[in-house]
């Protein structure tokens, strides 16, 4: 193999123990007296808790301990790393202890010898609950709220089948009927009428923040002057993360050394150990230790801190020995955090000549019942932000209503945020394109951005640094062959064959992020990143990272990168993450962030690691350091080609110190705190064709094009298996995934039987094509790969379904674009 | 308790079980063979796929004692004398895993497949795949994987 294998598709290096069956995931792993626990969850969306009975079940053998929320009301409550003016925190118990607010929060936990032995004991535990009412529905939970009234105000203009979605959770006299039986009615601001539902009395109206972004004076005179406004609801549905491998959490407290650690399935090691020890557990950071092995999949549900690895950490030290608990399916679909639930209303202003004036959008925002980590974030300033597009819109304005309803909390799934806003434009574009008969192509095209305006600045807060919209969107045109296939589409229609072309031409910004921008925007964390290059004497070495990999295969890219910076090849690299006692401190992977700023921190270090070792080679080779360079592995002197050091020759020599320059230093490692200076920005034109079936409704998707441009690549394989995965990710949210709740709370959802998750034979094979535009403010041009996917295909797949439906006179449909949804759409126009 | 003998990958294994104990919990658990995963409890995801008696069964929802009497082989039983079989291999070349839970499971799944149509087309693997979910890949290198392995095994 060559040297330098970075910018090549080198096969994974961490693929030979994961095919063998010797991946480390946490839930294989045992330790000497270890303990099970399993965890009591609440089977009511609201309720108080009158009392919980453990006699029987701690008497069942085999059962070490019981806990309720009485015995963890000392711990600290769950945090929200990101704040608002105004922000309503309602408390977020480890274990419930007066009141449950969702299906699937903990009432109690049994530790157990074995895991069936704790299951059998839970179900001896006996709760009794008052039953409150539940608010699920987003819409009727802020009803009253002054910014409400504007989403009212839309509802009069809805698309028909709007009226699909609107239902009332509960009759205003069965309500009523309800509220009267709480006892210690709360003071409530509001005036007569019945008594408003309210997850937690703090929250007037549900409602944990209003937020906005953009000048709204700017934006309501660009309406003032529009030729054509377009208008539309949409409702951006819940979905379920769902990494195929459960969350899963061992703790072990060594009563010597009075410390802990704590194996988890973590994105982010680092910021578990931060939250857990400062707000949660109470102990010393520098006594916990956590550590994230194998990770199967996270897609963004394994960033938060979640009651049950709090949980085994606190009873493991309460009864001096390991305690695991692992996820069942049923159980993590009810305790890890949902993505998106949006409904938003959205109106675009367009001049006579079809050019965009302005953008007004409206949101609420589904948080479920607790705030977690990044929840008030995601739909804000991962939202907000990215209402541009690629496209030139003068002014914008943005309102969102964050909303507490008695479901599971929504934080970030893939993508976070980003996905909800191109949606949005991205069917708004295609939504005015019809209105004004012009081609989809021809609209987003008028209004793109053009090479020659970057920097852009857009007018909600992000400065775009690059890009070129037109070169992916003709290479995605020329791959489907664009006209031919209008052609085919119009002569089908004439048959009954209704095929539909959607465009999502998207741009995302990741790479998270800048720590002063995000700090002096309520963050609670910086977004930085570590590295530390450790050259070992015999010249192989050890590279610590920061970013945590379950899936996107940095035991690879990250060895190419230093691979090709030091001039050692790949196989004498190994890569350390996920191990808090083991790294310097590190935000984690998410938000598309690994290969920009954990990268550009491995390339900053190794650059001063190569910097040292020229350094001393110079003195080694009696030459001037700038004579000095690193050709093939080895340390030359320019134009004397016979003199030359190898990696060991400078690394041992740097160990034993015999003979350094004067005032060196012994030793051959640096670390780096790579902070970006701005987000970067991938792009691209993805093109869906799908058909659908006449009589049953069925979608089925024909091709799939996609052009991106993230950056400069740093493999290329691995950059196509992460569109793969993401692209699957949106045609699920698109066609197939509905985290469904009923209208008592009760998760419909609640299993892979019940949650349509896409199979194999549901997909076609991807037509993938990129340009490179790399990144201009790193050290590699990375922007991020392994969100891009999952944000521009929903788009692109319900654009093609409407598209379709177009004979049918349908101009929407919300996702997930089911048969029965597809099916019913076309009757109403019959 | 029940008694058990089970040929594993090969061994002969004998133990006193829970009659209630899952397969998969006997193979993970008592076994240490943690290559078998579980993903989701109900047979939908296929993570603990193995193969009994040259048949895949969700060992998730198969108890310990159905097993009695019986050949069981999983993804540690594959490769023989530390050479891959061509299903992993395949998979290795082919950027057929991520995160690699699902790994196992869509490997012993796809060597039934190949066994019982040994030159499918990109339909029949994708058909056949239906009982294993993949989060990471989209699935379209896993089919890319199966159809390497196909072309590699007819011609050895």
């Amino acid at each position: 193999m060559g040297l330098n294998t970075f910018g090549t598709s080198l096969k994974r290096r961490e693929d030979p123990r994961l095919i063998t069956g010797h991946g480390n995931y946490t839930d294989n792993m045992k330790l000497p007296d270890m303990t099970y626990a399993y965890i009591l969850r609440s089977p009511h969306a609201h309720a108080k808790i009158v009392s919980v009975d453990t006699a029987r079940a701690k008497q069942h053998p085999g059962v070490v301990a019981v806990y309720t929320g009485k015995d963890t009301e000392a711990l600290g409550g769950l945090p929200c790393g990101w704040t608002h003016p105004g922000l309503v925190t309602p408390k977020h118990n480890v274990i419930a202890k007066d009141e449950v607010n969702c299906v699937g929060d903990p009432v109690a936990v049994v530790i157990a010898e074995d895991r069936y032995t704790a299951r059998d004991a839970a179900d001896l535990i006996d709760v009794e609950y008052e039953v409150l009412p539940a608010i699920i529905d987003l819409e009727q939970a802020v009803v009253g709220h002054e910014s409400a009234r504007v989403a009212e105000a839309h509802e009069e203009m809805h698309h028909p089948e709007a009226h699909e979605h609107e239902h009332t959770p509960l009759g205003a006299e069965i309500e009523r009927e309800l509220a009267s039986e709480i006892p210690h009615e709360p003071e409530v601001t509001e005036a007569p009428g019945p008594r408003p539902v309210l997850v937690h009395d703090e929250a007037a109206h549900n409602t944990a923040f209003k937020w906005a972004i953009g000048d709204k004076a700017k934006t309501d005179a660009a309406f003032a002057q529009a030729a054509h406004v377009t208008k539309l609801r949409v409702r951006n549905n819940r979905i379920h993360a769902s990494a195929i491998e459960p969350r899963s959490a061992l703790a072990s407290y060594d009563v010597a050394m009075d410390s802990l650690t704590l194996w988890m399935t973590s994105q982010n090691p680092h910021i578990h150990r931060l939250l857990m020890s400062a707000f949660v557990l109470g102990i010393p950071e520098h006594k916990l230790r956590v550590i994230a092995p194998d990770v199967g999949g996270g897609f963004g549900s394994k960033i938060f801190v979640y009651n049950d690895e709090v949980i085994v950490c606190w009873a493991s030290k309460q009864l001096g020995r390991p305690v695991k608990w692992t996820s069942e399916r049923r159980e993590a679909y009810m305790s890890d955090s949902h993505g998106r639930d949006h409904v938003s209303h959205a109106e675009l202003a367009t001049d006579a000549d079809g050019k965009i004036l302005g953008l007004r959008v409206h949101t609420l925002a589904n948080l479920g019942a607790y705030l977690t980590l990044f929840a008030t974030a995601v739909p804000t300033y991962l939202y907000g932000t990215l209402l541009s597009g690629e496209y030139n819109i003068p002014a914008i304005h943005c309102e969102v209503l964050g909303v507490l309803t008695n479901t599971v909390p929504v934080d970030a799934v893939r993508g976070a945020g980003r996905p909800e806003a191109t949606f949005l434009v991205e069917r708004l574009m295609d939504t005015a394109a019809r209105e004004l008969n012009v081609d989809p192509v021809e609209f987003r095209r008028k209004n793109f951005v053009k090479p020659d305006q970057f920097p852009f600045q857009t007018a909600v807060a992000l400065q775009y640094d690059s890009g070129n919209y037109d070169a992916t969107l003709d290479k995605a045109l020329e791959l489907i062959d664009y006209k031919k296939l209008r052609r085919e589409q119009a002569d089908g229609r004439k048959h009954g064959k209704y095929i539909g072309i959607g465009f999502s031409t998207y741009i995302e910004a990741c790479g998270l992020a800048p720590s002063s921008l995000v700090g002096a925007l309520g963050a609670g964390a910086g977004q930085w990143e570590s590295a530390l290059v450790r050259v070992m004497p015999t010249g192989t070495v050890n590279v610590y990272s920061g970013s945590h990999s379950h899936g996107q295969g940095h035991d690879t890219t990250f060895a190419q990168i230093a691979s090709r910076e030091l001039g050692i090849p790949v196989e004498n690299f190994n890569i350390i993450h996920g191990d808090t006692d083991a790294l310097p401190y590190g935000w984690g992977t998410y938000g598309s962030r690994s290969a920009a700023v954990g990268g550009s921190a491995i390339v900053t270090a190794a650059r001063r690691v190569k910097d040292k070792a020229i350094k001393l080679a110079a003195h080694l080779l009696e030459a001037n350091e700038a004579d000095v360079e690193i050709s093939d592995g080895k340390f030359m002197v320019k134009g004397v080609p016979s003199k030359a050091k190898s990696w060991l020759d400078v690394a041992l020599m740097a160990h034993l110190a015999h003979n350094l320059p004067p005032g060196m230093e012994p030793g051959l490692e640096f670390s780096a705190f790579y902070d970006p200076s701005n987000f970067t920005y991938p792009f691209g034109a993805h093109v869906c064709v799908s058909e659908v079936n006449a009589d049953t409704g069925e979608v089925k998707i024909l091709r799939y094009v996609a052009v991106d441009d993230v950056g400069t690549q740093i493999n290329p394989m691995i950059v196509n298996g992460q569109l793969h995965g993401g692209i699957a990710h949106g045609i699920g949210q698109a066609l197939y995934e509905e985290a469904a709740y009923n209208e008592d709370g009760q998760l419909l959802a609640a299993t892979m039987m019940d949650y349509a998750l896409p199979k194999a034979s549901y997909l076609p094979s991807f037509e993938l094509a990129h340009t490179v535009t790399p990144c201009p403010h790193n050290p590699t041009g990375v922007k991020g790969v392994g969100e891009a996917g999952a944000i521009a295909a929903p788009a692109a797949v319900a654009n093609s379904v409407v598209d379709a439906l177009a004979p049918f006179g349908v101009m929407h449909l919300d996702m997930p674009l089911t048969p029965e949804k597809v099916w019913r759409a076309m009757q109403e126009a019959k | 308790m029940a008694q058990v003998e089970i040929n594993v990958n090969g061994k002969l294994r004998k133990a006193d079980v829970d009659p209630r104990l899952l397969l998969v919990h006997f193979l993970r658990d008592n076994l240490n063979l943690t290559g078998t995963n579980v993903g989701c409890d109900t047979s939908q995801c296929g993570a603990c796929t193995v193969l009994l008696d040259d048949k895949t069964v969700k060992s998730c929802t198969v108890l310990t004692v159905m097993a009695h009497g019986s050949q069981v082989t999983t993804i540690e039983g594959l490769s023989q004398n530390g050479k891959l079989h061509a299903l992993q291999q395949a998979f290795w070349d082919n950027h057929g895993l991520q995160c690699g839970y699902c790994t196992s499971g869509m490997i012993m799944t796809a060597t039934e497949i190949l066994k019982n149509n040994p030159n499918p087309t990109e339909d029949d693997v994708r058909h056949n795949l239906d009982g294993n979910l993949c989060r990471c890949t989209g699935y379209h290198n896993i089919v890319k994987s199966v159809l390497a392995a196909a072309e590699t095994m007819r011609g050895a």
